[in-house]
């Protein structure tokens, strides 16, 4: 386990709060926060992990905050010391999202999401289909027709398998009646590799979020063909998978749980901390710097989400021959 | 023209005596963490990214790229003293600069590191600079056919470390190799002999491995020998420094070294040992002494630590001109990019040109300020060896263990290091090489996720591996480094 004191922020923080003298009305509810992350410095979940902190101390809610690492196998090795040691612990969250949710269930974990207390969605990011610049393709319609003709000969670059590039591939190819299993799927350990296989012209699409590749397509070095979101991000003049005829929509879902066998009080309280920070305006610049979309869900709403989530990431893993 | 001016201009940034003290808080703290086992560059960057709200991006950076570089140089301090790597990069380091601290070479050992890392550093440095467009069109042509070729070329070195029996040698590879498999397998996300370990599902670290059988290997195999006397470890013999032999001996393999570890180093799935491997097969076969090897020869301190030092800065390449983050470290640097509001990508160098080329600068400036730092170190360091044998070994197991549980804080680790030590000593009673467990456990599961790349890609035509040049001519290398020297022997014979 890995704690650390952010000494630096805590001293940034004293300074800003002497330098303010006395800041928002905000009622600082929470002394010490503990913030658990089942991933290693560095990775999107630590990063949400610390732009949480950094926002909250800075809009005073919280007095400090401790970060603790439990890197291993997509959560997988966190997840049961944050149900099991870590249970009715007060002040506490974990960083979470959809990839643990595959993780899970790849790995027949004996402990699942379900067993915390589900606090908060917060943020989501759509995946894009990118070809390179100089592919023939210019839209799906194409990239399905050549898929429809020969499955195998069509190979998708993206993340490990059962990942949420992975998951996506397994959709598009079940609703053009395909099977899933025999989709190309090229795993890649990260963005960096899979990026220069696309770059270098190895493999004929790719799957990512689309910060991954946001760069390479302003760049003009990538073509993205589909957005997996519902309708139109603003700003991006990408076509959603769904209007080219795909009944497919995913993003890959970050959020925040409380241990179990907390009180309901308890409960709330965290909740309305993270409603205060969603709606300030420092979380709000955060999400416009990192890419990020706010997709706020908390309570009963979110609570269920979890569970459709399980069900249908476990569906999809079976389709793909990996649960 | 144009580079120059812009690398002058980079100067300007990094010649800043706010820059300059960040350079050397860098590379201070580099070299300390590249020391320790476990504690890497890429975490101890991720750990420092809070001080990304404070201190503006030119600053983060020169801080960040110091610590990079720096624990390149410190990695091999504790490969040669203790036999203790302290970065993947410089387990092969260990092979001979231990040999030769244990003659009382130590001193030699860690100059011709330093100076090694130093030349190749700056070598790659400038490669950065000026090759960095046509490096990076050279490694983008490398698909999953090119790396398992490439990966096949690297296993040709494993000869180079096999010992006098081909049979022990080539078990010892397979153990490295079916340790490398443990863990959820990347293409199906399958566990594969984890035995329900949770711990074991991201697979085995290298260093735990590389630490257990070299240094927890060697001090119980000293300890069940030490009725029976033991072996003398000399602090100093004769100079403390590199003689002219040494000096004549070292520069080539330097070069050596930096022209194999730059450009693989900037192949986006290349990494930092492939090189080291090639570099210390490449110095043996050419040395004039290869009988000295596995005793303490020089080059095979001095090339491969110019190979890791040179693909340090090879790693930048595809950063800093594609965005691309081909290492851990890498990536954490960019994630770094992006708290600051800038994406990195093809744009980089255009939209961020100060901060790049103040970065580029920093680099050769760090380099200068570690050689500086390292050198009048090294008279303190060889000390350590003069601290009689059981304090001394007593001292790297505890020094090992706490390297280890700073790896991922897991005790699973301990037990691993522990278990792989008890190996690593009967490996050594029974006369088995260790290096190639090492050898088999990085190219291993390289070597078996490109060629399933390769294979998906290809719908399972093997004749990709020919048909494609580049992959072609690796395996024609492979060929020819194998099977080479014994027809030359032959036909020598012959006439």
């Amino acid at each position: 386990m890995l704690t650390r004191r952010d000494m630096m922020l805590s001293t940034l923080a004293g300074s800003t709060a002497l330098a303010a003298g006395f800041g928002p009305a905000l009622a600082q509810a929470i002394d010490t926060l503990q913030i658990f992350v089942p991933a290693a410095p560095g990775g999107g979940w630590d990063q949400t992990g610390r732009t949480i902190e950094a926002v909250l101390k800075a809009n005073k809610q919280i007095g400090n905050a401790q970060v603790t690492n439990v890197p291993g196998a997509g959560g997988a090795v966190g997840l049961p010391q944050f149900v099991n040691q870590w249970k009715g612990r007060q002040n506490s969250v974990m960083v979470a999202g959809m990839v643990m949710v595959g993780a899970l269930i790849a790995n027949k974990s004996p402990v699942n999401l379900t067993q915390t207390v589900p606090l908060a969605r917060l943020t989501g990011e759509f995946e894009v289909i990118v070809v390179p610049g100089s592919s023939p393709h210019k839209d799906m319609k194409s990239l399905v027709e050549q898929l429809k003709k020969d499955v195998g000969s069509v190979s998708w670059a993206g993340g490990s398998a059962g990942g949420t590039d992975h998951i996506l591939v397994g959709m598009i190819a079940k609703a053009n009646g395909l099977d899933p299993k025999k989709a190309a799927y090229v795993a890649f350990s990260g963005g960096g590799p899979a990026q220069a296989a696309l770059l270098g012209n190895q493999v004929t699409c790719g799957v990512s979020g689309w910060g991954e590749f946001s760069e390479q397509v302003k760049a003009g070095k990538l073509r993205a063909l589909a957005i997996s979101s519902d309708k139109r991000v603003a700003g991006l003049d990408i076509p959603t998978l769904k209007e080219q005829g795909i009944d497919v929509e995913l993003f890959n879902w970050r959020g925040l749980f409380a241990p179990p066998g907390i009180a309901d009080a308890e409960r709330a309280k965290l909740t309305k901390m993270i409603e205060d920070m969603a709606a300030s305006q420092a979380w709000k610049d955060e999400l416009t710097k990192r890419d990020w979309m706010g997709i706020l869900q908390t309570g009963k709403a979110y609570e269920d989400y979890i569970k459709s989530e399980n069900t249908r990431i476990e569906a999809i893993l079976k389709d793909l021959g990996l649960a | 023209m144009d580079t120059l001016a812009q690398l002058a201009n980079g100067f300007g940034v990094a010649l800043t005596p706010m820059n300059l003290v960040w350079s050397f808080t860098g590379v201070a703290l580099g070299t300390a963490i590249g020391v320790l086992p476990g504690l890497g560059p890429a975490l101890t960057i991720a750990l420092l990214l809070p001080i990304t709200y404070k201190v503006d991006a030119t600053g983060a950076f020169i801080l960040f790229a110091g610590i990079y570089y720096g624990a390149m140089y410190g990695g091999s301090t504790t490969s040669i003293l203790l036999n203790t790597p302290g970065e993947s990069a410089t387990i092969i380091t260990s092979l001979e600069g231990n040999k030769m601290a244990r003659r009382g070479r130590g001193g030699a050992a860690l100059a011709t590191a330093a100076i090694g890392s130093f030349v190749a550093g700056t070598i790659g440095t400038m490669g950065l600079t000026f090759l960095a467009p046509i490096v990076v069109d050279f490694a983008l042509k490398f698909g999953p056919a090119e790396y398992f070729s490439l990966m096949i070329l690297a296993f040709v070195t494993v000869s180079a470390v096999l010992g006098n029996s081909a049979i022990r040698g080539l078990t010892a590879l397979f153990f490295g190799i079916w340790l490398g498999l443990i863990g959820v397998d990347l293409q199906t996300g399958q566990a594969r002999f984890t035995f329900g370990v949770l711990e074991l599902l991201d697979g085995v670290n290298v260093i735990v491995v590389a630490v257990g059988l070299f240094a927890v290997g060697e001090t119980i195999h000293l300890a069940a020998r030490h009725r029976y006397g033991q072996d003398e470890i000399l602090p100093v013999k004769d100079s403390l420094w590199m003689t002219r032999e040494d000096w004549g001996r070292s520069w080539k393999a330097w070069l050596r070294g930096s022209a194999v570890g730059f450009p693989i180093g900037a192949l986006p799935a290349g990494g930092a040992e492939v090189p080291t491997f090639l570099s210390y097969y490449m110095e043996k076969k050419l040395s004039k002494k290869p009988e000295e090897f596995g005793h303490g020869a020089i080059e095979g301190v001095a090339g491969p630590e110019a190979a890791n030092n040179a693909s340090a800065a090879g790693v930048l390449v595809p950063m800093l001109t594609l965005g691309l983050p081909t290492s851990a470290t890498a990536a954490i640097m960019l994630s770094a990019f992006q708290s600051y509001g800038i994406n990195p990508g093809p744009q980089l160098l255009m939209t961020q040109s100060n901060l790049v080329w103040g970065l580029i600068a920093s680099l050769y400036i760090g380099n200068v300020m570690l050689l500086i730092l390292n050198l009048p170190l090294i008279g303190l360091w060889v000390k350590i060896l003069a601290i009689p044998a059981p304090l001394l070994y007593g001292g790297i197991l505890v020094f090992a263990t706490i390297g280890t549980y700073g790896i991922s804080q897991s005790p699973i680790d301990l037990v691993l290091l522990y278990v792989i030590g008890g190996i690593g000593f009967l490996m050594r009673k029974y006369d088995f090489p260790t290096a190639p467990v090492i050898i088999g456990l990085i190219l291993g599961p390289l070597a078996e996720q490109e060629f399933r790349r390769a294979m998906t890609i290809a719908q399972g035509d093997l004749t990709v591996l020919v048909t494609r040049p580049l992959s072609l001519t690796l395996l024609i290398l492979a060929a020819l480094a194998l099977v080479g020297p014994h027809a030359y022997r032959w036909w020598a014979k012959a006439r």
